[in-house]
């Protein structure tokens, strides 16, 4: 069961660009331990939601408390290391360093920060062939990023978030892309990830949004739609409206 | 499947960097009087060209501002022993502190700009420094500079004084400098900070979202690398005994990144080939025309051709991938 106190709060969330209010007064709240999808078509503003909870955007109005400490003006880097993690929408890894590589400077830093181990060779090669073994790329650890196929490539970034060993990992939309029989992996993928991790994720493909979320999101136009469990949600007649097609 | 990390320089690397080290020691008792004394004044430049590298090839800051560290460093050290009559081991650490110092405040101001706009920022505070130099001509002596007489180019050591004026007393003096910022930059770039510079270089956005500080890590490289160049700038004024605002106009700024491009960005011995060749090119080509910067160009433009990522990027890509 999730404690008492919700891992993440927003509360009155705005976002404007220019004239457009891509999150408006969005209220939310994530409790630890959830797999939480947000749904809506696009330009909902899914993305700048995740990015303000994230770092990667600041906001126009509104607070983001996460772990009970209002992070609204905390630098992105920071909101990393008190363990927000984000995947990139678009596959965002250093092409031209080996896997292994790339999660390395993911683990490398938590392992800075845990000064019980530090930093050593040994430490950075089993806690980077971790993450990779539970992607699935260990065999590919030697490969350079870049020579990857799209499909490894987001397990990768997937893998650098794992590295971080987050408590919250926001995932963008991270089955655009892929085959059937990755999809399929995925899935089985983000459960895993979800018993140890809260997980918020960002997905069009609703095969995977039923397989995976407890509780879903649905947003238009900025604001929350609607939100409940997967069946409440296909049951709704104004999310059918909206978006999945009546 | 074996997969290795280490933090630390290989077996192998560090061999070829001892090897090049032992050969250059070598090469003082072995040349000629007259390469002899080019070769000091490239082992002292490549000082200054490794310290430009670090911010330029491995973090991917290219700055057009670089004369203002070497010549922090030049008159750090030179103005308070022409002037204050101090004695060159203090005034050696006064220029690299004048560098540090100035590397951090620019780099402070400047890294809030990132591509055409940093470059343009860091020629303005060079510029301003240059302008400097000549403004306090009183001090200074503009671009005529100050001779720093043979009898306070002394390095006061245990054993006595070692006069560094001494053609190879400059060459080993020259020699120590250049083996410790090789050292510093080889161990550097293998440790954890020099492998997450690099990585700024490639995606900054993706470093910030793995948590690390982008900008305090680029001004700790600003500030490494203006202090390397600092320390380049002082010793070149004790060793050859004169401090002018030439080195700090912007052709002082353009030449170390041309000698880390021609070199090879982002490898630790590039900057030595990199000013070593151009050092010959140049000496070579006008001593038999006067029209040598046509000859400089023609050979540049061979280098580009032949060796896109300058020479030692360009071996390392084709054929010895473990070179750091």
């Amino acid at each position: 069961m999730a404690s008492l106190t919700p891992l993440l709060i927003t509360r009155d969330l705005c976002r404007s660009f220019g004239g457009l209010r891509a999150v408006d007064q969005v209220d939310f709240s994530l409790p630890e331990g959830e797999t939480h999808a947000i749904i809506g078509p696009n330009g909902a503003g899914k993305t700048t939601f995740v990015s303000l909870i994230c770092g990667r955007v600041a906001p126009t109005s509104g607070s983001v408390v996460f772990d009970g400490t209002d992070i609204s003006r905390m630098p992105a880097h920071k909101r990393v290391r008190a363990g927000i993690a984000y995947t990139f929408q678009i596959t965002s890894v250093f092409a031209n360093l080996s896997a292994f590589d790339n999660v390395a400077l993911a683990v490398q830093r938590r392992l800075i920060d845990d000064h019980e181990r530090g930093l050593t060779s040994r430490a950075l090669v089993e806690h980077g062939m971790d993450a990779l073994h539970k992607v699935g790329l260990a065999a590919l650890a030697d490969k350079v990023a870049g020579n990857l196929s799209y499909g490894h490539q987001r397990l990768l970034e997937v893998a650098m978030g794992l590295a971080l060993k987050p408590r919250l990992l926001i995932l963008d939309e991270p089955t655009q892309g892929l085959s059937d029989s990755e999809i399929e992996n995925f899935i089985s993928l983000v459960r895993q990830i979800g018993e140890e991790a809260t997980v918020l994720l960002i997905e069009h493909n609703m095969d995977v949004v039923m397989a995976l979320a407890q509780r879903i999101t649905v947003m238009e136009q900025g604001r929350v739609l609607a939100q409940g469990g997967p069946a409440e949600i296909r049951a709704n007649p104004a999310v059918q409206q909206a978006y999945l097609g009546g | 499947m074996k997969i290795q990390t280490n933090l630390a320089p290989s077996a192998k690397s560090l061999a070829l960097h001892a090897g090049v080290v032992l050969l250059l020691l070598a090469l003082n008792f072995l040349l000629p009087e007259y390469h002899r004394g080019i070769f000091a004044r490239v082992l002292v430049l490549s000082v200054f060209a490794m310290g430009y590298n670090l911010a330029f090839g491995y973090t991917g800051l290219l700055s057009l501002g670089h004369a203002m560290f070497f010549a922090a460093g030049l008159y750090g050290a030179g103005l308070p022993i022409y002037h204050l009559g101090w004695n060159v081991w203090p005034a050696f650490g006064a220029g690299i502190l004048a560098g540090g110092a100035l590397a951090l405040v620019v780099g402070f101001l400047a890294l809030r700009t990132t591509g055409v706009a940093f470059m343009i920022v860091t020629l303005m505070f060079a510029q301003v420094f240059y302008l400097t130099t000549l403004y306090f001509t009183t001090y200074t002596r503009g671009e005529e500079g100050l001779v720093l007489p043979q009898a306070v180019r002394r390095l006061s050591l245990p054993d006595g004084p070692l006069d560094l004026s001494d053609p190879s007393t400059r060459y080993l003096v020259a020699l120590s400098l250049f083996t410790v910022v090789l050292a510093a930059i080889l161990f550097l770039v293998r440790a954890p900070y020099g492998r997450s510079l690099v990585a700024i270089r490639e995606n900054e956005e993706r470093m910030r979202m793995l948590g690390y500080d982008v900008f305090a890590n680029k001004l700790a490289a600003v500030v490494l690398s203006g202090t390397f160049c600092a320390a380049a700038g002082a010793a070149y004024g004790v060793l050859f005994g004169y401090v002018g605002s030439g080195f700090a106009s912007i052709q002082y700024s353009i030449l170390p990144l041309l000698w880390v491009l021609v070199g090879g960005a982002a490898t630790t011995l590039g900057p030595l080939i990199g000013t070593l060749f151009m050092f010959y090119v140049i000496d070579t080509a006008s001593s038999y025309t006067t029209a040598h910067l046509l000859v400089v160009g023609l050979v540049l433009i061979g280098v580009i051709l032949f060796f896109p990522k300058g020479i030692a990027g360009t071996v390392r890509e084709r054929w010895l991938r473990w070179l750091p």
